[in-house]
């Protein structure tokens, strides 16, 4: 319960972040990969925000174990493939043209918001047309 | 489209990297939304509730946020149905593919100092500057 409560917490402070810092406006977004006209709003969001966790990161990892798990879950992948590049351009060529990614669009449809509510639908079908792609190649 | 908010984006990216922070401390795990999201509805079984817990956090977070008065005037009409539609499909298939996305990769795994999160970072800011200038010269949309 403590657990599920702390997750709870944790993604309570990051929507709550996204909504301050305006990353669930598509235009800051934009704006931020637009060279033509560019806005500064994200590059500040990403100092705050890797900046904190940079710092956070190192005094957790002086622990053993986290509070409520008896180990840490971090990625081990080391190797830089195919699969990682062509994913994350294609991921950055979805998030240029509609100025939102995953966290922003779940936290601004969740407010109400209409367009990011339909992008979140496509996001899904892109989410299990991955799934059916992986099962194929396996 | 106003200045730039600084006080805001600095201090919403700090509550973020205390979020991801918390998420390490508290539960072990990274706060990556794209594999949040996909562990959420396909994952192993004991791995689901957290995740769930998790977006339903971010759903409230991002609530009180808004009645605290934040997050006016954020939200964008009458944009192209086929682009958003192309854009969600791309991000949901991309960032499983990739292993992650802005935050996992560009917040969480920078902090960690991964090669492979900054490789990822690198490459979609630089695909996401092509696209948004592909809008803006040749679509004409920006």
């Amino acid at each position: 319960m403590a657990k599920l409560a702390a997750a709870w917490f944790a993604g309570g402070l990051f929507g709550f972040g996204l909504v301050l810092s305006q990353m669930i406006d598509p235009r800051r977004v934009q704006g931020f990969l637009d060279l033509a006209r560019w806005d500064p709003t994200l590059l500040l969001v990403i100092i705050g925000a890797t900046g904190t966790t940079l710092m956070g990161y190192r005094i957790v990892q002086r622990r053993d174990r986290p509070v409520f798990e008896d180990r840490f879950h971090l990625p081990t992948a080391t190797k830089l493939d195919r699969s990682l590049l062509l994913g994350s351009a294609l991921f950055g060529a979805g998030w240029g043209m509609a100025g939102y990614c995953p966290g922003p669009a779940l936290t601004a449809a969740a407010v109400g918001f209409i367009e990011p509510l339909v992008f979140l639908v496509a996001l899904l079908a892109g989410s299990l047309l991955f799934d059916l792609y992986r099962r194929k190649s396996s | 489209m106003e200045g730039t908010p600084v006080f805001e984006a600095l201090a919403g990216g700090v509550l973020i990297g205390l979020a991801a922070t918390a998420l390490l401390l508290l539960d072990g795990r990274i706060a990556g939304i794209s594999g949040i999201l996909g562990g959420a509805y396909g994952g192993a079984r004991g791995e689901r509730a957290w995740r769930v817990a998790f977006l339903a956090g971010l759903a409230s977070g991002g609530w009180l946020a808004i009645l605290a008065g934040f997050g006016e005037a954020a939200e964008r009409s009458g944009y192209p149905l086929g682009i958003l539609i192309t854009a969600g499909l791309l991000t949901g298939f991309g960032s499983r593919l990739g292993s992650g996305c802005t935050s996992g990769h560009g917040v969480c795994g920078i902090a960690r100092l991964s090669p492979r999160s900054i490789a990822a970072t690198l490459v979609f800011t630089l695909t996401g500057m092509v696209v948004v200038a592909g809008l803006r010269f040749v679509v004409g949309i920006l």
